[in-house]
């Protein structure tokens, strides 16, 4: 027996459509977000805060611009990556004008280039759907890489072609560039996921999120019931690139301090589009659940052989882990094509009834 | 006014005066978008036959390369060596009928196209532990490959046509032509074209869904590795040759997913537009348009046909 929410009764339309509406959920959730924004940064070490946590929250808000977008209006998108890479271009750009203004705030309002971005290359999305969409969204992806790699105004004509993040602080504290603490950085990055996912259950659970999952399910009913397709769709690449937007910005500001056209390539498209499948279509926590699996997997995959005491050579354990990866990708869809949010959800059902098998 | 010149006069007046040089562009474009056609249509075949967008086309080529130049390496005759690299890739495509398809059948296409993913991902890992991540030379001497180039004094100067890939353009040829008899003539072609239009309805008439997911997997096996071949006889056999997949993306998009006459088509579009306007208009804008005009030139066909120049029509029900 897990929990039961027996006796717990709504009495008001608010009190049913809250977002935690059972007491177990929002105690839950506190217990949670209290451990990591004050028992993580208090004990773990700087190694597990910088390369596991960090990387996975950014990449969960990532994945969360994702889902937006393909798990909630049902648009195939291949150019997160593209997106990712606006945000944390413009953000530099902002840094490099706006030295006064704080840097969260230019972090956030880099999310509206990204959104821009995501307007402009959403266009074709009425005309051509499906893997056609999917294939047209790898155009912005070529363009956007090609951009940063092209345009020397984008990264301030430096000569290695990559941009620096400067230090900027936050009440006097470090929290970008060389000098921040992993610990600082984590704690503003969790700030940042937790606030807008927060938003985007929002979001979803409202008007906006129903019009998207209409047009997901199919969009000429939807038309036919008063849903002004063009409008919602590209409201859809609109806010799904401020959420990849925003990941991208911190990616470079809080997480990796410098980065090269490389870091938002095409197969960090893929990154994110496993992390949305295999989390699950459709859903905020498979969008954390898929990340942190797609992004740790390799770690273990890593460390394993050394636990066991297998010496094997680097080379050879990276080929192993591709193929490891590849192979549990696969094993992963056919157990549960719905992906982790769903399992996690059988497995709950599956606690509150025990010991009864229904 | 000046930038307007570039770019609406000054291409025409080159191609104009150096009409020899334009030649030469249009047959480097055409013969990279016969190549374009190839990975195309291995795309084609199984998105026609099993509805999967199966994103392990360009690694599937590299394999094959790989597993044909590893077998001579190791002192088996060339041809023989050939003849192996065909059992690897009938084992592949049994493989994944068995391990992958057999188990997933009526998901969603978005959870098939991943789990190519999956596949790709665990192909470049097995293949870089067996063959290593070193680039290879292809043994096109020993497979009977002609080199060396024809020049040809045309237009008051000289256009060059390496024989390689008059071959290559050549066996895409008869490749398409096979491949389009075999659709239309044969039993098992009428059956692939069944399952095609809708897997329940050809399973009610008594085809086997498995045998046919086999044939197209091979079949899509056997074009990967024609097209490692010739693109491993132009430049190197090396991982990296799974990029070119993605170039393939576009053709498919411009040509339709599921026509075979719309990859070749599309394939030629693509990679002629893709080479006069990096020649002609990439100084312009500086060089490495490469990478993206082909997506935008099939976007533009895009907005005029959704469903591409030959796909079929896309009608929608509620």
């Amino acid at each position: 027996m897990f929990y039961r929410e027996a006796g717990q009764f709504k009495t008001t339309y608010q009190a049913d459509s809250a977002l935690f509406p059972i007491l177990q959920d929002k105690i839950g959730i506190a217990v949670i977000l209290l451990a990591a924004f004050i028992f993580v940064p208090l004990t773990a070490s700087p190694f597990v805060i910088d390369s596991i946590l960090t990387p996975i929250l950014i990449f969960s808000l990532a994945a969360i611009g994702l889902n937006l977008l393909t798990g909630y209006t049902g648009l195939l998108s291949l150019g997160t990556g593209g997106f990712m890479g606006v945000g944390a271009y413009a953000c530099y750009k902002l840094a490099t004008f706006f030295p006064g203004i704080n840097i969260v705030l230019l972090i956030v309002f880099s999310g509206f280039f990204a959104a821009a971005a995501g307007i402009v290359f959403g266009l074709p999305s009425l005309r051509i759907k499906g893997f056609y969409l999917a294939v047209a969204t790898l155009a912005s992806q070529f363009f956007l890489s090609w951009c940063f790699i092209r345009v020397p105004w984008l990264y301030n004509y430096n000569v290695s072609a990559s941009i620096e993040v400067p230090t900027r602080t936050l009440f006097g504290i470090p929290v970008t560039g060389p000098n921040a603490e992993p610990s600082t950085r984590y704690i503003v990055v969790l700030a940042i996921v937790a606030i807008m996912t927060w938003l985007a259950s929002n979001l979803i659970r409202g008007r906006i999120g129903r019009t998207w999952m209409a047009v997901r399910d199919m969009d000429i009913a939807a038309e036919l019931i008063g849903i002004k397709l063009y409008q919602t769709k590209l409201l859809a690449f609109a806010v799904s690139s401020f959420y990849c937007g925003v990941a991208g910005a911190m990616l470079v500001f809080l997480w990796l301090g410098n980065a090269e056209s490389e870091s938002f390539a095409i197969n960090q498209s893929f990154l994110i589009l496993f992390m949305v499948i295999i989390g699950g279509l459709g859903s905020l926590l498979g969008s954390f659940l898929g990340a942190a699996l797609i992004w740790g997997l390799p770690i273990v995959l890593r460390i394993a052989p050394g636990m066991f005491g297998l010496s094997i050579k680097a080379a050879t354990v990276e080929h192993i882990t591709f193929m490891a990866l590849g192979a549990l990708i696969i094993l992963f869809l056919i157990a549960e094509p719905n992906g982790l949010a769903r399992l996690w959800q059988i497995g709950k059902q599956k606690l509150r009834v025990w010991p009864f098998p229904y | 006014m000046h930038l307007l010149y570039q770019i609406f006069i000054d291409p025409f007046v080159q191609m104009g005066t150096a009409p020899d040089l334009f030649v030469q562009t249009l047959w480097e474009g055409l013969v990279t978008g016969v190549l374009y056609s190839l990975i195309a249509l291995g795309f084609v075949l199984i998105f026609k036959a099993s509805g999967v967008f199966n994103f392990a086309q360009g690694i599937m080529v590299v394999f094959a390369a790989l597993a044909l130049v590893g077998f001579y390496e190791h002192g088996v005759p060339a041809y023989l060596a050939l003849g192996l690299t065909v059992v690897v890739m009938l084992m592949l495509a049994l493989a994944v009928e068995r391990l992958i398809l057999r188990p997933l059948v009526n998901q969603p296409e978005i959870i098939l196209f991943m789990a190519t993913f999956g596949l790709t991902y665990f192909l470049i890992g097995f293949g870089e532990l067996i063959f290593g991540g070193d680039p290879k030379v292809m043994i096109s001497g020993p497979l009977g490959l002609p080199s060396g180039a024809y020049q040809i004094k045309t237009l008051g100067g000289f256009v060059q046509m390496q024989k390689i890939d008059i071959a290559a353009a050549i066996i895409a040829t008869l490749m398409v032509v096979s491949l389009g008899v075999f659709f239309q003539k044969t039993r098992i072609g009428r059956a692939l074209r069944a399952v095609a239009d809708s897997h329940r309805a050809a399973l009610s008439v008594g085809i086997s869904l498995e045998q046919i997911w086999v044939i197209v997997w091979f079949a899509a096996g056997i074009v990967a590795l024609a097209t490692g071949i010739m693109w491993g006889a132009r430049s190197n056999v090396s991982f990296a040759l799974q990029i070119i997949a993605l170039k393939a993306l576009p053709v498919l998009i411009l040509g339709g997913f599921t026509s075979i006459p719309g990859a070749i088509v599309g394939g030629i579009i693509i990679g002629l537009g893709e080479k006069v306007g990096e020649f002609y208009w990439g100084p312009l804008l500086g060089s490495g348009i490469e990478d993206w005009l082909a997506y935008v030139i099939a976007l533009v066909f895009l907005l005029f046909r959704p469903q591409g120049l030959f796909g079929e029509r896309i009608i929608e029900r509620i």
